[in-house]
């Protein structure tokens, strides 16, 4: 290689490096590096040795710890041999960077009641939040006031959810019904889809390279089913019954499995065609709150990424979906992480078997949150003992905790290129952490009550949040 | 014949009268205007009678008529939207409120400093210290009344020495020592043999409590760590206090109730 033989004339020492990528595999033979070798130039022996046409930024990582100076100060400091091969794992990162939010930009009342969840639509145009005086409000992004208000449900709003194609927006109540929204207009789509005999806890859409347009979502709810409906129906065309207790959340995994968590301990895998069980993943000491997949960025913003283009006709949206799911993939399968009331969490690979990988402990009181990143290398934990974890996506070792936060965690969210994370919790301020460097960014006081829900944009610009104190905030840069 | 039987008679010989059923008709008709003329006129006992009589029947009516109007396919119970809206990961927990939390922890750090336990014997009969320890009488002429045996059960450790015989004050006698007590724990109600680790207080004076004395009322500390427990920082318990119920020294055990 031409970089290393014209460095490796002026400086003396050498050190045997292999690069390997973050599932493992070596990319290429081990190479001698000179030690005045840093970040920038590693670089480019990457982009080179996997024939990249354009330059992709990496971050390369040394047992887990990030490599930000040349080879020689890292020597220095670990005090590692340089007889024994150096192992770098490289990983790509997004091209595109989100800056941080830090100011509030706009107030916005309009809810009479607490907002209970807010969501960006996939491509990021649009603004939804359900709140507890049963409305579904949309708001417009450019003037940064209400849009449409749309009523209808008949007790709290509990849940609101996009399609991925962005064309439907579906809200699920305490009385256990369903509604669907046309967001363009504001109007309901047909009547309330009944069933349900409590209250609904989550709801998610069928991946939209699987199917285009999107028909299908699964919601689950506290009597401890979980259905599938279709839009164009409009009735429920399969019923997965088979949990003891509440199902308290549900996920459509890429590969065309449901996974529900319930309050029985169990998650169950089922398959979409027929209903019926495939797998059934025990583990849990106590009540599952939260799944995480590690697709699950890419299959909420399905065809729509950072280069906000829009798409004419559904075959072309589901083939950027499918492509894009694929390159997300890999080779390796679906991970799907669990957060329980047992102050533990599960990583398992579902489609390979009903064992759990790996077992993150640490938390000391009840996980509620957990969210891969959008690169499905990190993954992030929520909990009421007010920190918020930072976990290896792939393996599930523990990396960093972000301690900040005087209140219980209530949910999290991850910028669109993996660097930033952000967190709401119950003493009603909302933090972004930076993940490079295991820190706060900034600290975003403001609202006067516990934060309920938040929500990044896909396109990174705009973060929405919302909680006790009725208002909807929207933080900009 | 009887003397009225003669309408009877009448109708059986020449039958009824051939406006007999509109008659009938229409003094049904006036029956409700005679009722309700009645019901409103009618004075003292008679009128109370009549009108609790009437109310006995419109209460039966009503239920009827609400029974009939209960639709047969049933309906959600709880129709009404509730203040206090949460989040669908909130619902199935239990909202402690801020003020609480707060006025708890400065209760607790209160008691604490003060010393005083929330325990379940307030109060004990005070033993006395003629009941606690016998007079021993040693010497040559057993002239001397300085030693003193305790009457009652003790706890010594499981370091313990004794001090040289000549010059121990306190006998504790090993048949009254014990090292385990059956602590039962309040809300489960069920009762494990715990080692104890030590008398923590003797109510009876704080001689007792540096002797180890266990009388009724004692606090003693019990290894529990075979229950379990976790600390809400994820430490392991192994010690909790109990207070001791019986008089250790007539039953020859040491009954406990655990201090939760």
């Amino acid at each position: 290689m031409a970089v290393e033989e014209g460095a490796s004339t002026s400086s003396g020492n050498t050190v045997m490096c292999l690069l390997t990528n973050p599932e493992g595999e070596p990319l290429g033979a081990p190479l001698y590096l000179p030690q005045n070798v840093g970040p920038p130039q590693l670089q480019e022996i990457v982009n080179k040795l996997l024939n990249n046409d354009e330059k992709l930024p990496y971050a390369f990582y040394i047992s887990d710890q990030e490599l930000v100076v040349q080879l020689e100060s890292y020597l220095a400091q670990k005090k590692v041999s340089v007889e024994k091969v150096l192992r770098i794992v490289y990983q790509p990162q997004a091209v595109f960077r989100i800056r941080p939010v830090n100011r509030c930009s706009a107030t916005i009342a309009g809810h009479t009641e607490a907002v209970l969840s807010v969501s960006f639509s996939p491509d990021g145009k649009h603004l939804a939040s359900g709140s507890g005086d049963t409305t579904v409000r949309l708001w417009d992004l450019n003037t940064q006031t209400p849009l449409f208000t749309c009523t209808g449900h008949k007790n709290w709003v509990l849940f609101i959810a996009w399609s991925p194609d962005g064309k439907h927006l579906v809200s699920g109540s305490k009385s256990g019904e369903l509604l669907l929204w046309d967001p363009q207009t504001g109007k309901q789509l047909g009547g309330p889809l009944t069933g349900h005999k409590k209250w609904i806890t989550a709801i998610s859409w069928e991946p939209v390279h699987l199917q285009a347009p999107s028909r299908r979502f699964v919601s689950a709810s506290k009597d401890g089913d979980a259905r599938i409906w279709d839009t164009s129906l409009k009735k429920c065309v399969i019923s997965l019954t088979g949990h003891t207790l509440a199902v308290t959340c549900v996920k459509w995994g890429g590969d065309g499995h449901i996974y529900t968590g319930s309050q029985d301990c169990t998650i169950k895998v089922w398959e979409t065609t027929q209903g019926k069980l495939i797998r059934e993943l025990k583990g849990h000491g106590h009540w599952v709150n939260s799944l995480a997949l590690s697709t699950e960025y890419v299959l909420r913003t399905g065809a729509y990424d950072h280069t906000g283009k829009t798409f004419s006709s559904p075959e072309e949206m589901k083939e950027a979906a499918l492509a894009r799911y694929k390159k997300m993939r890999g080779n390796a399968p679906e991970r799907l992480v669990s957060g329980s009331d047992d102050f533990t969490m599960f990583l398992w690979e579902p489609a390979l078997s009903k064992h759990h990988k790996a077992r993150l402990t640490g938390h000391q009181q009840l996980v509620n949150h957990v969210y891969f990143s959008p690169d499905g290398q990190w993954l992030a934990s929520a909990s009421f003992d007010k920190s918020v974890k930072l976990w290896n996506g792939i393996t599930g070792t523990f990396i960093a905790t972000f301690r900040g936060h005087v209140g219980p965690v209530y949910q999290i969210s991850w910028s669109a290129d993996s660097r930033l994370l952000l967190s709401g919790s119950k003493d009603s301020t909302l933090k972004v952490w930076d993940i490079r460097t295991h820190k706060l960014k900034e600290d975003l006081p403001g609202h006067a009550d516990e934060v309920f829900s938040v929500d990044w944009s896909p396109d990174g610009e705009k973060v929405a949040s919302g909680g006790k104190d009725r208002v909807l905030k929207l933080w900009m840069n | 014949m009887a003397q009225g039987d003669y309408i009877q008679l009448h109708e059986k010989r020449y039958g009824k009268r051939l406006d007999h059923d509109e008659r009938q008709r229409k003094r049904k008709a006036r029956e409700v205007k005679k009722r309700s003329r009645v019901a409103q006129q009618a004075l003292g006992l008679k009128g109370k009678r009549i009108a609790k009589q009437n109310y006995r029947e419109k209460v039966q009516m009503k239920k009827t008529i609400a029974m009939h109007e209960e639709s047969s396919t049933r309906r959600k119970i709880d129709d009404n939207v509730h203040d206090g809206a949460m989040p669908a990961y909130l619902l199935d927990r239990d909202p402690t409120t801020r003020a609480k939390v707060l006025s708890n922890t400065i209760k607790q750090k209160r008691k604490e400093k003060a010393g005083k336990w929330d325990v379940p014997l307030p109060k004990v009969r005070p033993v006395a210290e003629e009941e606690m320890f016998k007079v021993i009488r040693t010497g040559k002429r057993k002239t001397k009344q300085w030693k003193r045996m305790v009457t009652k059960v003790s706890f010594v450790g499981p370091s313990f020495t004794r001090k040289p015989p000549k010059y121990e004050r306190f006998i504790r006698p090993t048949g009254l020592r014990f090292s385990k007590a059956h602590v039962t724990h309040p809300e489960l109600k069920c009762t494990f043999n715990l080692d104890i680790i030590g008398v923590k207080k003797n109510p009876n004076g704080q001689m007792y409590t540096s002797l180890g004395v266990v009388t009724k009322g004692t606090v003693i500390e019990v290894n529990v760590s075979e229950l379990g427990l976790v600390t809400p920082a994820g430490k392991v318990v192994w010690g909790k206090y109990a207070q001791v119920t019986n008089n250790p020294e007539n039953d020859g055990c040491i009954n406990a109730v655990l201090l939760v």
